[in-house]
């Protein structure tokens, strides 16, 4: 499409690596599977320390600092020390159930980075409908975190992993409509096209559709504001009250992992992937990556929770509708004026989703309130 | 077809991450909705007034550090002016000063606690909480510097102080006020607007004038329901009436309305501070009076306006060193009578944040 | 400042109302007989020139012969204030008429007094032990406890 088309080329250098580099299928098979699993624990402990150091700045303290010239050794030891506990299994609980609920929920996180393009054609499998394939999976984790919940044998996991599951399934929603807007500019449900076709970042050029992303993107994977299914205050620790060892090691795994595919992800489908110039197209996805990892630490700092009911009412009544509406414009725009010039249609999607996102929260009654009893 | 659902019985507490201290509510919850909650206490019960009769009245002071352990200056105030008006004891000048000071100055480490971890039951991951810690470490400075506690300060003695300021203290306490508006500014900036803040605590657990003044409430929990009742004004103890300062009034009696009051109220304890630092005089700290003291057979009540509400003391003596009873009006007691009404039909998370608002310490609570 | 009301002359105004039930007066305090201690608090809350709204505090005494349960009270628009107390003989099972339902903050203090005390309140809705653990022996807080 012209409307995405700036005019700079940044691709000539580059050439495409090839579906079965380097040298047939199972190769290549496995040095992806290395060369994701290896980025996946390393990055994670990455971004624990980036998290840990970034909230311990902001709230007036030094993070961690001890462990490492800058504490950067502390999920190491972290991971250590929770290799080393004891594993308590609750007597009453589901065993079987409370034994797989950690496998079920990472799993399938680390499954989205196969179709996450680290380069020019370089991921594991470029599916043609690689972001389906993505939404479809982060979905079974879900599952996991309702099995951890009811394999305790304890209320309170369990009112943490039911008010999870209502959050996930309705968050999807919006989700998914703002991924059919990034769909419909690149034209494809691949996500090494979409990169491709990102000549400017579809970050400007659907403002509306971002924005909804990572708001929907932070409440599914229990990002603050959205924490409440492992608040402390309120539930101790929500579903996985009842873990301890390498099982809670698991789930906490779990929790930065999903944070990083969130960001992995947007940066593919917003920020242009590991397009930049000068530096490789690696160190560009994992900076960015970690930039949007940033901004989810920020938040986490800055913002107080918000209620289930509240969480509900956002997803139904304010992320969805304005999600079908973000939809409707751009397909009007790629149809009706697929020649136009790109700055222009910057410029009106940044008015239209100020306007919407103001207009609405006017009229947006967040939660209900006092039920009569 | 009509859904069949069944409520069920949670116990939130006594050991939980955010019930402020060891305090138990047992729940019975549809589904995210309390149905019906019934508070339990007493966890934390020592025996502070039965200890009383066996000690000297100088030998209670301790003993009233743990009462509200997060006041303590407030609680010796309480209880020495009690003493005070059953011994009739004049109490000097400068100590009557040096009291008022410790006291607003405990009254806002009190509320930056409060405030905290109010803010902190909100979800605010530990980011208001850190930074109210960090002014009330430089109170406690102060107050380290005048009694060599943290925590418990055991300060005040029957007839004054137990010793006097040391010169470093009027200097520090002056920087302190200096900044601390500052302080005061950069949370409102942060916290007055915030949209998260509003939805969570606008509306929610409402406290009622009429069902505020029927329960006996007191402190920012009465004021912020929209009574104008400030023992300080009304009923002024020690040296209040020579001090101008207004008194804080919220309207709807909500959970923004109590973090609101307690906000407002350190600003106007800075103001008192301030007045006073300008008016002390020189003179002794303490009045001569006996250690064992004993006074004539009788008996009264002094209270004061504490962070949490009104605290009083009513001692009846039989000319003995120790008195022959001692009962403490605990605030935060008191203050949990509507417990029940304020969260009926809110949800799990909006009984936290309700309670937290209230403000109690189960060392009161208890005794 | 708060007025503390002259208890002789209140116990002209009770006695005018209520013959027979003031047992002492002096310049401190009221004595009422205990069972009739409900119709004077009701009288004091409900009288505009008293108009005693807020209870600030109940406490409850052992003195060997007697209890002697103290009530404090305050009338927020007049800012006054009045001691009132009663007395019950009875060692074994001493009984008083409750106060929640003039006053509803007179709920946990009443059942710490029947927790401690072992007072009993009649008319209490729910009165349990509260500080202590359901199923104590004994009332701590009596001069014969330990």
């Amino acid at each position: 499409m012209a409307i995405a088309n700036l005019g700079l080329n940044t691709l000539e250098h580059l050439a495409a690596l090839p579906p079965d580099w380097p040298g047939g299928f199972w190769w290549h098979w496995l040095v992806f599977t290395v060369i994701i699993i290896a980025f996946v624990l390393t990055l994670v402990m990455g971004l624990i320390w980036i998290e840990r150091r970034g909230m311990g700045r902001m709230q007036a303290r030094l993070g961690p600092n001890r462990v490492g010239p800058f504490g950067l050794l502390q999920p190491v030891a972290d991971a250590i020390k929770v290799l080393l506990k004891e594993d308590i299994i609750p007597a009453r609980g589901d065993k079987i159930v409370h034994w797989l609920a950690p496998v079920i929920a990472f799993f399938p996180t680390l499954m989205i980075f196969a179709v996450v393009p680290f380069g020019n054609g370089a991921l594991l499998a470029d599916l043609n409908v690689g972001i389906l394939y993505v939404i479809a999976i982060s979905s079974v984790s879900t599952v996991g975190i309702f099995m951890a919940g009811w394999g305790s044998n304890n209320k309170y996991s369990l009112l943490g992993a039911m008010r999870n599951v209502a959050a996930v399934v309705s968050y999807e929603v919006p989700l998914v409509l703002s991924i059919v807007g990034v769909v419909l500019i690149a034209g494809s449900l691949s996500m090494n096209q979409i990169v491709l076709a990102q000549n400017i970042p579809f970050i400007l050029l659907q403002p509306l559709g971002f924005l909804i992303f990572f708001i929907g993107g932070c409440a599914e994977i229990n990002r603050s504001p959205f924490d409440l299914f492992e608040a402390d205050s309120e539930l101790v620790a929500g579903f996985h009250t009842e873990y301890s060892g390498m099982k809670f090691a698991m789930f906490y795994l779990t929790e930065y992992a999903e944070a990083l595919a969130l960001s992995a992800i947007i940066t593919t489908l917003f920020l242009s992937g590991w397009r930049g110039p000068i530096l490789a197209p690696w160190l560009w996805f994992v900076i960015k990556t970690i930039a949007v990892f940033f901004v989810m630490v920020w938040t986490r700092t800055t913002l107080p929770r918000i209620r289930i009911d509240q969480l509900m009412a956002l997803a139904w009544k304010f992320l969805f509708p304005l999600a079908v509406i973000n939809l409707f414009i751009t397909a009007i725009e790629v149809l009706a004026w697929p020649e136009a010039l790109p700055w222009t249609m910057i410029l009106v999607n940044f008015a239209i989703m100020a306007v919407l996102v103001l207009l609405w929260s006017k009229f947006f009654m967040l939660g209900w309130g006092r039920v009569a009893v | 077809m009509v859904l069949k659902t069944e409520p069920f019985m949670l116990n939130i507490g006594p050991v939980h991450p955010s019930t402020h201290g060891v305090f138990r509510m047992r729940a019975t919850l549809d589904g995210e909705v309390i149905v019906d909650i019934e508070p339990v206490f007493g966890y934390l019960h020592r025996g502070i007034e039965k200890l009383a009769e066996e000690r000297t009245y100088t030998g209670i002071i301790p003993l009233t550090d743990r009462l509200d352990y997060l006041a303590s200056m407030s609680n010796n105030l309480a209880y020495v002016l009690s003493v005070e008006k059953l011994a009739k004891i004049q109490v000097p000048e400068r100590a009557e000063y040096l009291r008022v000071i410790m006291a607003e100055l405990q009254r806002i480490a009190s509320h930056l606690i409060a405030v905290g971890a109010f803010l902190n039951d909100c979800g605010a991951f530990f980011t208001p909480f850190l930074y109210m810690f960090r002014e009330r470490e430089k109170i406690v400075d102060l107050f380290e510097m005048v009694s060599g506690q943290r925590l418990l300060y055991n300060y005040m003695r029957i007839g004054g102080l137990s010793q006097d300021i040391p010169d470093e203290f009027l200097p520090a306490l002056d920087k302190f006020i200096q900044q601390m508006p500052g302080f005061i500014d950069e949370y409102d900036r942060l916290l007055a607007e915030n949209e998260l803040l509003l939805a969570r605590a606008k509306g929610v657990g409402i406290l009622p004038k009429e069902m505020a003044i029927d329960i006996c409430a007191s402190g920012p929990v009465l004021r912020a329901s929209g009574v104008q009742w400030d023992i300080r004004k009304v009923d002024p103890y020690s040296i209040y009436d020579r001090f101008e300062f207004d008194i804080p009034i919220g309207s709807a009696g909500d959970c923004y309305d109590r973090y609101r009051v307690r906000i407002e109220e350190m600003r106007q304890s800075l103001r008192i501070i301030k007045q006073a630092m300008e008016q002390i005089p020189p003179g002794e700290i303490r009045a001569k009076v006996l250690h064992l003291v004993r006074p004539p057979i009788g008996e009264a009540y002094a209270h004061i306006e504490a962070p949490k509400g009104e605290l009083g003391f009513y001692l009846v003596s039989d000319n003995s060193i120790a008195p022959y009873r001692c009962h403490i009006r605990a605030p935060s007691l008191i203050n949990l009578t509507a417990l029940r009404e304020m969260m009926i039909g809110w949800k799990v998370q909006d009984a936290i944040i309700i309670f937290g608002s209230i403000d109690i310490t189960m060392g009161e609570v208890d005794r | 400042m708060t007025v503390s009301l002259s208890g002789s002359e209140v116990a002209k105004q009770i006695a005018e109302r209520f013959p027979e039930v003031v047992s002492e007066a002096s310049d401190q305090a009221v004595v009422v007989k205990s069972e009739s201690l409900f119709e004077v608090t009701e009288y004091l809350k409900s009288n505009p020139g008293f108009d005693f709204d807020y209870l600030n505090y109940i406490a409850a005494v052992d003195y060997y012969d007697y209890f002697e349960l103290v009530y404090q009270m305050t009338s927020r628009e007049h800012n006054h204030s009045l001691i009132l107390k009663t007395r019950c003989c009875d060692r074994d099972k001493p009984t008083v008429p409750s106060v929640v339902s003039l006053w509803r903050g007179a709920d946990f203090q009443e059942r710490e007094i029947y927790d401690l005390m072992g007072i009993t309140f009649e008319g209490h809705p729910n009165l349990k032990r509260i500080v202590l653990w359901e199923g104590f022996e004994g009332y701590p807080l009596r001069k014969d406890y330990l």
